[in-house]
C-alpha cells in the first residue's frame, strides 16, 4: 500500500483518457473533484491485489449515465461514496477496498472519491483494463462471476438495490432503467467480490499502468518531445495511422452513440485513407477497406500535436489526428474473452486479430 | 441609399469605412488611442471629412476587442455574487473552482449554492429555494456588490429557475446587474457559469466604454444606432450589447474574416489575415467564419463561447529573420519574435537595424516599401530561402485549416497580404483584395442580427427536430431585431445523445437576417 501524490492523480486522468479508446467519458470534473479534496488535506492510498485476504470484501464502483448529463449535474464525492456504504448495509459487511470498474475515461477517478470520503484504500486494477460500452463486458463477466447485488444512488438520497439479476444483460437493462429515472446519471456499487476473486479475475495494476501513461505524455509535452511516441514507448504500441478526419456519421441507436470516421493520411500514411467505426469506444479499424484493428485491441485516437485523448462524441473534421492501437489485458483475448469483448460482440461479423500478434 | 458606417477598435489601429450599398465608400486608419474614445472620435472626423453622406449613414457598427484585453491584462474587473441552483447536485465543485487563483481573487465576491434547477427532460430536480434566494440577494446587497451571475442546472433547457432568481434580486436589490448563464452559453454548467461570471465581472467596463462610444458617435454628428458586433459575426443594438460584453470576445478575427468573405465575394473559402505580429488562418462556411466546438479559454477560464476556429501563426510583417551563424552554415530563421507596430522604425527599409520579413519582401520586390537600396546588399540566395520558409509555414497552416481534400480559394487580408504568394499548394486561387487593409471594420459594416438554438429534443424525427430548432431560432433572431424576410439558416449540427431514452437528439441552429429598418 502507497500514498498517491496530486500530481499522480493528474497523470492519472491523462492516462485515463487515453485509455478510454473513446469512450468512458472525460474525467475532467472527477479530476477537479480530487484537486478539491487534496487541498483539503486528502491523501488516498494505491492498493495492491496482493495485499488483499482471500475473504475480503472489495466494491466495485463506476458513475453511470448519459455524459451530457454529467456536464450539468456534475459529479460529487458523497453520491459515490452512499452507493458503497449502502451496500455495506445491505450485505451486513464492511469493505476492505473500493475499486474502479472501467479504467478507461472518468471511471477511473470515481473509486478514488469514494476511498477519499470512506478512507479506504483504492485496488490497483479495473475489470475493463480499458472503457466498454456494456456491462457484461468485464473480466468478471468472462469469467461468470455473479452479476448481483447492484446499489445505485442519486444526489436527492433516491437509492436502488437491485437484489438479483437473472443475466449480466437483465442487470444491464434494470439498473440502466432505474437510472434514466433518477435523471440518466446515478452513482453505482456493483456486486462485490472478494479478494480472492480479485486476485483471479480482476485485471491488476491498470491503475499503475494509466498513471505511467498519463506521466509519460506529461513529460514529453515537457521536453518538447512527440507525446505520442511516449505512449507507444512505455505501453509497447503501434502507430496504425496518421492523418485528418475527413467525414464522420454518427447515430443513436438502442441508448449508444454508433458511427464511423474517416480519416485522409497525412505524411507517412499519404495516398491512404483509414475507418474507423465506434460505438461509445472505437471498436474496428480499416485501412484502404481492409480490416486493420479490432476490438479488443485498445484503439486509441489522439491529438497528433497535443497527443490528448479524442472521444467519439468530440471527433469533428479537420481535426490532426494519430489513431494508435495498445495490447489488450490478456482475459479479454481468451475465446472467451473475444466472444464477450470481440468484434462480434459489437456486430462485425469478423474473426479476432490482434496486430500485436 | 443604404450606408452602413463599421469601426473596428483594436489594439493598434482603429479603423473605420463607410459602406454605400455593396461598395466600399471610404476608408481611414488611425492610431488606437489609451482612452479609445479619442480614436474613434479623429476616424470618424476623417471618415466624415473624406466622404460626408457618412453622417446619413443608417447605422453605425463597432467591433472591439476591449473586453477581452481587459481579462486577459486583469484589469477594469468588478466584483461579482455567484448564484449557482442545482443542489443536492454538484455541491462539491463550487463557482469559480477552476479558475486561475490570480482572476478568482479579484472577481469573486459572495458565493451562493441554493437547491433548485432541472433535469435534461424538464422535470425539476429539486423544487427551488425561493427563499434562500431572498435571503442571498439581501447579503449580496449589504456586501455592497453590483453585479450578479446566476447559473441553473440545465438552465439552458428550462430558465424558470434563473428567472425567478433575477426577479427577486430585481426585487431586493434593483440597482445590481444580473446575468443569467442560459442566455449566455450551451450544455455544460461549468463553462456555461464561467461565461456568465466573465459577462458579470465586465459588465460595469461594458457599459462605460459602449457609452462612450455612443457619445463619440454623437460627437462626430452620427445620429444612427449603433450596434456592438459579436463573436459570430452579428451585431446587437449597443443598449442590449452592454450588458452581454463576453459576446464580443472574439469579435476581431470574426469581422476580419467576414470582411474578407465580403471584399473577396467568396462565401466558401479560406481567409488569411496577415498582420505585424501574427497570422490568422480560419475557414468560411456560409460567410461566416467556422466556429471551434472545444472549449475555448480565455484568461485561463474554460468557457464554450461561439467562437471561430482560428490558426494562428508566428508570421507578420514584422517578424524578425536571423541569419545566425557564418557561411557556410549560416542558420536561417523566421521569428517567431516580431518587431510589431514598431516596424515603421526598426525595419531595415525604413532606416532601422532589425532584418525584418517586410525587408525580405522588399529585396524580393514583393512590394515597394521604405528605402530598397537599404536591403540590395542581402543575398539572393537568403532572400530566396526566406521565402520558402513563409511559404511552407503558410501552406501547412492553409493545409490544417482545410476541411476537405478539394482545392480551396484563399482570400488574403491584412498589412502583411502581400507576404501570401499567388500560388499555393490546395489552392484553388488567391484572392488579393481591395481595401484589405482595413477588412475588420468592412466585415463590422455587413453584420446581421442572428438567433441561435442549442437544446434537447425527444421523440421527434431528425428533421422534425431540426425544424422545432429553425422556428426557435427565428423567434430569437426576430426579437433581437432581424427582418423576417430575410432570416436564413447558417448552421445546423445534430448530435444522437448515447444513453439518453426516447431517440433523445441534440439539435443546433443558428440563422441570420439583416437588421429590419
Amino acid at each position: 500500500m502507497r500514498p498517491v501524490g496530486a500530481d499522480e492523480i493528474e497523470s492519472l486522468a491523462i492516462g485515463a483518457w487515453i485509455l478510454g479508446t473513446g469512450g468512458g467519458g472525460s474525467p475532467y470534473l472527477a479530476l477537479l473533484n480530487m484537486r478539491q479534496l487534496y487541498r483539503q488535506g486528502v491523501v488516498c492510498r494505491l492498493m495492491d491485489a496482493s495485499e488483499l485476504a482471500d475473504d475480503d470484501l472489495v466494491a466495485v464502483v463506476s458513475n453511470m449515465g448519459a455524459p451530457l448529463v454529467g456536464q450539468e449535474r456534475l459529479t460529487d464525492p458523497k453520491t459515490m461514496a452512499l452507493a458503497v456504504t449502502m451496500m455495506e448495509e445491505y450485505l451486513g459487511r464492511k469493505f476492505r477496498a473500493v475499486m474502479s470498474l472501467e479504467i478507461g475515461g472518468g471511471n477511473s477517478i470515481q473509486p478514488f472519491m469514494a476511498a477519499a470520503m470512506l478512507d479506504l484504500p483504492v485496488i490497483d486494477g479495473d475489470c475493463m483494463g480499458r472503457a466498454f460500452p456494456e456491462a457484461q463486458m468485464t473480466s468478471f463477466a468472462i469469467h461468470d462471476l455473479r452479476m448481483y447485488p447492484l446499489t445505485l444512488a442519486d444526489v436527492r438520497d433516491n437509492a436502488v438495490v437491485v437484489a438479483r439479476a437473472a443475466s449480466w444483460k437483465w442487470m444491464e437493462r434494470i439498473s440502466r432503467k432505474a437510472c434514466v429515472e433518477v435523471g440518466s446519471i446515478a452513482s453505482t456499487c456493483k456486486a462485490p467480490r472478494t479478494g480472492k476473486e480479485i486476485k483471479e479475475c480482476a485485471i491488476l495494476g491498470s491503475t499503475t499502468k494509466a498513471i505511467g501513461i498519463g506521466r509519460a505524455v506529461q513529460a514529453a509535452r515537457r521536453a518538447h518531445r512527440d507525446p505520442i511516441d511516449a505512449v507507444l514507448e512505455v505501453e509497447a504500441g503501434i502507430r496504425i495511422f496518421g492523418g485528418k478526419i475527413h467525414d464522420i456519421a454518427r447515430r443513436t441507436t438502442e441508448g449508444f452513440l454508433r458511427g464511423t470516421a474517416t480519416i485522409e493520411g497525412l505524411d507517412d500514411f499519404r495516398d491512404h485513407d483509414f475507418k474507423l467505426a465506434f460505438q461509445n469506444e472505437f471498436a474496428v479499424g480499416w485501412l484502404d477497406g481492409l480490416p486493420r484493428v479490432m476490438t479488443p485491441d485498445l484503439i486509441c485516437v489522439l491529438d497528433t500535436v497535443s497527443g490528448d485523448a479524442i472521444g467519439t462524441e468530440t471527433l469533428r473534421y479537420g481535426q490532426r489526428v494519430t489513431v494508435i492501437a495498445l495490447p489488450a489485458p490478456p482475459i479479454l483475448l481468451t475465446p472467451k474473452g473475444i466472444e464477450h469483448v470481440g468484434p462480434r460482440a459489437f456486430g462485425y461479423d469478423l474473426d479476432f486479430r490482434s496486430v500485436f500478434a | 441609399m443604404r450606408r452602413r458606417i463599421g469601426i473596428d477598435v483594436g489594439g493598434t489601429n482603429t479603423d473605420a469605412v463607410l459602406l454605400e450599398e455593396d461598395a466600399v465608400a471610404a476608408a481611414v486608419k488611425t492610431p488606437t488611442t489609451p482612452d479609445v474614445t479619442a480614436g474613434i472620435i479623429r476616424a470618424l472626423a476623417t471618415l466624415v471629412e473624406r466622404a460626408p453622406a457618412a453622417r446619413d449613414a443608417q447605422a453605425a457598427m463597432i467591433g472591439t476587442t476591449h473586453f477581452t484585453n481587459a481579462v486577459v491584462q486583469r484589469r477594469d474587473l468588478g466584483r461579482v455574487a455567484a448564484v449557482r441552483i442545482g443542489l443536492p447536485s454538484g455541491a462539491s465543485l463550487p463557482p469559480f473552482v477552476d479558475w486561475p487563483e490570480d482572476l478568482a481573487a479579484l472577481v469573486r465576491g459572495e458565493v451562493v449554492m441554493l437547491e433548485g434547477g432541472h433535469e435534461f427532460d424538464g422535470r425539476p430536480l429539486v423544487p427551488f429555494d425561493a427563499k434562500g434566494m431572498r435571503a442571498a440577494a439581501r447579503r449580496i446587497r449589504e456586501a455592497g456588490i453590483r453585479s450578479v451571475a446566476v447559473a441553473a442546472v440545465f438552465s439552458p433547457l428550462n430558465a424558470s429557475c434563473e428567472e425567478e432568481a433575477a426577479a427577486i434580486l430585481r426585487d431586493e436589490c434593483p440597482d445590481v446587474a444580473v446575468t443569467l448563464s442560459h442566455r449566455l452559453g450551451r450544455i455544460g454548467l461549468l463553462e456555461r457559469e464561467n461565461a456568465a461570471l466573465l459577462n458579470a465581472c465586465l459588465i460595469e467596463l461594458a457599459r462605460t466604454t459602449t457609452r462612450a462610444f455612443s457619445q463619440a458617435l454623437r460627437a462626430s454628428g452620427i445620429a444612427a444606432p449603433l450596434y456592438l458586433t459579436q463573436n459570430d459575426g452579428t451585431v446587437m443594438l449597443a443598449e442590449v450589447a452592454e450588458a452581454y460584453p463576453v459576446y464580443s470576445f472574439a469579435s476581431g478575427p470574426t469581422n476580419s474574416m467576414r470582411g474578407a468573405a465580403f471584399l473577396g465575394k467568396r462565401d466558401e473559402a479560406l481567409v488569411i489575415d496577415v498582420g505585424g505580429t501574427t497570422t490568422d488562418i480560419g475557414s468560411l462556411r456560409h460567410g461566416f467564419p467556422r466556429e471551434a466546438n472545444n472549449v475555448v479559454e480565455i484568461g485561463s477560464v474554460r468557457t464554450l463561447f461561439r467562437m471561430p476556429d482560428l490558426l494562428s501563426l508566428g508570421l507578420g510583417g514584422g517578424t524578425i529573420v536571423s541569419m545566425a551563424g557564418v557561411a557556410p552554415a549560416p542558420s536561417l530563421r523566421i521569428g517567431p519574435a516580431s518587431v510589431g507596430y514598431r516596424l515603421t522604425e526598426q525595419a531595415l527599409v525604413f532606416g532601422g537595424d532589425v532584418l525584418t520579413v517586410t525587408d525580405v519582401a522588399v529585396a524580393a520586390g514583393l512590394i515597394d516599401l521604405g528605402d530598397r537600396k537599404r536591403v540590395a546588399s542581402l543575398p539572393a540566395a537568403r532572400v530566396e530561402e526566406a521565402l520558402a520558409r513563409v511559404r511552407a509555414m503558410i501552406e501547412e497552416g492553409v493545409d490544417r485549416m482545410k476541411t476537405d481534400a478539394g482545392e480551396t480559394p484563399l482570400i488574403a487580408v491584412g498589412g502583411g497580404s502581400f507576404l501570401v504568394p499567388p500560388r499555393l499548394a490546395g489552392v484553388s486561387e488567391v484572392l488579393n483584395v481591395p481595401h484589405q487593409a482595413v477588412a475588420n471594420a468592412v466585415g463590422a459594416a455587413i453584420a446581421q442580427v442572428s438567433g441561435e438554438v442549442d437544446q434537447i429534443f425527444q421523440d421527434l424525427s431528425r428533421d422534425e427536430a431540426i425544424a422545432r430548432a429553425r422556428q426557435l431560432a427565428t423567434d430569437k433572431a426576430i426579437a433581437a431585431g432581424a427582418d423576417r424576410a430575410t432570416i436564413d439558416v447558417v448552421e445546423v449540427e445534430d448530435l444522437p445523445l448515447a444513453y439518453l431514452p426516447g431517440n433523445s437528439l441534440r439539435t443546433r441552429v443558428r440563422v441570420v437576417g439583416e437588421i429590419a429598418r
